[in-house]
């Protein structure tokens, strides 16, 4: 009973504006001087407007269909002493860059080089939904997975174990229900730790079953780390162009990719390590 | 640095060509597979419950080939049926505080600071009541329905709206998800045009924005509410008059569906040949609305930006009006100049000069169509009605009923005319700059803004000569 009590008490407070208000300010479009740009992705229909307007207080208008944001909104919001630039971008179900939509997300985590991109992912379609994630996550190791819509998950009688999640991604996951307002605490401290390298993370990189395939990854991206050196995702652009994608081909071929080097993310700090598990 | 990168461009073109056509499907084949260990070891099913039945049941009639059509009729419908009925009183009330009580009060303030006659005909006449009749006509409707419609997407149905319509848009040549921007369209053809970018294909996407404008959008909306209520149900028993009126502009949303699949069809035959895209659409589940978020929002997002737009355009376009039909050239103001020069081939086509020079003065925003038409049949009707040059005067159903047939000599031929033309005509300003942004193509632009403006003049032509050789009219 008490433990119960207990539990139902700290839920009440996390999803109170008093409680919220203690650590989050939401700067709405007022966000100059940022210490950190954050990107906001997802597939279509997982509730990131959702998770914007929270973090953001802005009212993006957000609905029950897929499609509904195709072009990239921006806001901020100050936590701990740290200001946040949120990014929303479109949602989509990959990051290969086919239609318009994909190609901005795809841009933006590539060479707007987010400081946290955070992954909303959708509890009661997950396999579907990491699609993407483990996308984003051949692209960028600052990940913080936000596991939304845990309380449908509940009612259809799903159980998603986070900390296993969080286990086999090697990035932090939160579980959410965000138009409850559930979770944002505690997806703000995943996104600081984050941020400022307090959270080391291990992204998961796809295996491919095929030696063959694997053998021209290697190979490939050997020669795209001496053409550019320090690149921090160079097996990815390999395997962009063994897939013929012609914007990243032009993008070594422009030496645009280069730029990526130059804007180095900060060091993330050695003295924590952190297990890797679900803020819970 | 060049020839090393040329290099490897070369290197990973070789690789690729000698695995064969399959490297995209392998690579995407291992996402799929982790992607589905990791998903197995995190997720426990703890036996199936309601919810995911009462979803099934529920889309096994909104998604039915037998039922998906009429269940979507009738949503809509009930949320006409609703607006029509439910804006009524509202209307006249907020005409009566604001074209009467507030007019007045301007013009004795405008008396009592002595006031030179132009400047309050210019300031009152004209840019006072532009404004004010747009909100009295606007805002009701508006009101009741944005929160209605948005209730309809928070729960879920839109992209069920999109399924049963995917099948008849596939067989048009065109993207499913056409279907999904047309219902954006519904909102604002700017926001369905730029809705259109989650279509891949270049061929499928333009098809999809030159089409867009066949969805109705919020400022023709109110057009058609009111032709429809004063013309085709008050043509009805009285009970049924709201019924009528609310199937007539069904009616004409359906035959904007039609007209989207029909251009769609031609276009995919004709200058855009191509293939059609295969595309899986997620059924979202069904979620219950926030009913008082969804008001406050649609509300405060929709309602009033939508409405303060129309206030901003029917300022200017008040002064525009005052100032053409007061400014004299010879005997006949430029309005009255301007419509005699219409009027022939308006008439042809069972519209009139009035409404297409009222149509030419609406293109930044359809929203003051009706006003204006109004406004200019009071002044440059046939009989001498009394009003003065350029102003709009607070009128109810019946009386707007009475200045169109009498002043205006029109027939139940003009009002469907009026309705059908308000669904085919060209873009409004905002939207033709949108389409020249998101094609940049002058080609295609003018062809999206003349296209249906064409298709307008051809259907009116049509249904007018039909309605003549039949002597209905």
């Amino acid at each position: 009973m008490t433990v119960q009590g207990a539990s139902a008490h700290a839920a009440a407070c996390a999803t109170c504006p008093m409680y919220n208000g203690a650590q989050l300010t939401r700067l709405g479009i007022n966000m100059t001087d940022w210490d950190f740009v954050v990107a906001l992705a997802g597939n279509p229909n997982t509730g990131k407007s959702t998770v914007f307007n929270a973090l953001t207080g802005l009212r993006q208008h957000t609905g029950n269909w897929p499609g509904k944001t195709v072009v990239r909104a921006e806001g901020g919001f100050l936590y701990g002493d740290k200001r946040y630039k949120l990014v929303d971008l479109p949602g989509t179900y990959s990051l290969l860059s086919t239609s318009a939509d994909e190609e901005v997300a795809r841009d933006f985590i590539l060479f707007g080089q987010p400081s946290v991109t955070i992954v909303v992912v959708d509890a009661t379609r997950l396999e579907r939904n990491l699609n993407l994630a483990l996308q984003v996550l051949e692209i960028t190791d600052r990940v913080v997975i936000a596991l939304n819509l845990m309380d449908e998950a509940k009612r259809h009688g799903l159980r998603v174990d986070e900390r296993r999640l969080a286990r086999d991604l090697g990035v932090p996951v939160v579980p959410m229900a965000a138009r409850q307002g559930e979770g944002v605490q505690d997806l703000l401290k995943a996104v600081a730790e984050v941020a400022s390298g307090a959270a080391v993370t291990r992204p998961h990189r796809v295996r491919q079953r095929d030696p063959q395939v694997e053998q021209a990854i290697n190979q490939i991206a050997g020669q795209v780390e001496r053409a550019f050196p320090g690149l921090p995702n160079a097996r990815w652009v390999a395997l962009r162009l063994l897939d013929g994608d012609e914007s990243i081909e032009q993008a070594v071929r422009e030496g645009t990719l280069g730029q990526l080097v130059q804007q180095k993310s900060p060091e993330p700090l050695p003295a924590i390590r952190l297990e890797l598990e679900a803020v819970s | 640095m060049a020839a090393n990168t040329d290099q490897l461009l070369a290197n990973a073109r070789n690789l690729r060509a000698a695995a064969g056509s399959d490297y995209h499907d392998t690579l995407m084949a291992s996402i799929y597979a982790d992607a589905e260990q990791i998903a197995e070891r995190a997720v426990t099913v703890e036996g199936q419950r309601g919810r995911f039945d009462f979803d099934r049941t529920l889309d096994r009639i909104l998604t039915s080939k037998m039922w998906g059509f009429p269940a979507m009729l009738a949503l809509l419908m009930g949320v006409f049926w609703l607006t029509i009925a439910g804006a009524n009183v509202p209307s006249q009330m907020l005409g009566t505080l604001l074209l009467e009580h507030g007019y007045n009060a301007l013009h004795q303030l405008a008396a009592a600071i002595n006031m030179p006659a132009w400047l309050s005909g210019l300031l009152i006449d004209g840019v006072y009541l532009a404004t004010a009749w747009v909100i009295a006509v606007m805002l009701p409707p508006m009101a009741i329905f944005f929160p209605l419609f948005t209730l309809l997407e928070d729960f879920g149905y839109l992209p069920r709206v999109a399924f049963n319509l995917d099948r008849l848009f596939h067989r048009a040549g065109a993207h499913g998800k056409q279907s999904l921007s047309m219902v954006m369209g519904y909102g604002c053809n700017a926001a369905g045009v730029v809705a259109t970018r989650i279509i891949e294909s270049p061929r499928e996407r333009l098809i999809a924005i030159i089409t867009n404008n066949f969805s109705i959008c919020n400022g023709r909306w109110p057009t058609l509410i009111l032709m429809g209520t004063i013309f085709i149900g008050a043509a009805a028993p009285p009970l049924l008059a709201s019924f009528v009126a609310a199937g007539s502009v069904v009616a004409v949303a359906v035959i904007g569906i039609v007209v989207t699949l029909l251009v769609s069809a031609f276009l995919s035959r004709t200058w855009l040949k191509g293939e059609t895209s295969t595309f899986s659409l997620e059924l979202p589940p069904y979620r219950p609305p926030r009913i008082w978020q969804t008001v406050y929002t649609s509300l405060i997002d929709r309602t009033l930006i939508v409405l303060w737009r129309a206030v901003t355009m029917a300022a200017p376009a008040g002064a525009v009006i005052w100032l053409s039909s007061n400014i004299y050239i010879g005997d006949m103001s430029i309005a009255g100049h301007m419509v005699q020069w219409l009027n022939p081939f308006g008439l042809l086509i069972g519209l009139n000069g009035i409404i297409l020079f009222a149509y030419i003065v609406a293109i930044p925003a359809n929203e003051i169509i009706v006003p204006t038409i109004l406004m200019l049949t009071m002044t440059l009707g046939t009989a001498a009605a009394g009003a003065q040059a350029g102003v709009m005067l607070e009128l109810e159903d019946a009386q707007v009923y009475g200045v169109l047939t009498q002043l205006g000599g029109w027939t139940l031929l003009t009002a469907v005319n009026l309705m059908l033309f308000s669904l085919l005509h060209n873009p409004c300003s905002t939207t033709i700059l949108t389409i020249w942004n998101e094609t940049k193509n002058l080609k295609w632009t003018a062809v999206a803004t003349l296209l249906p403006l064409g298709l307008g003049f051809a259907v009116t032509f049509a249904t007018a000569t039909i309605a003549r050789t039949l002597g209905w009219v």
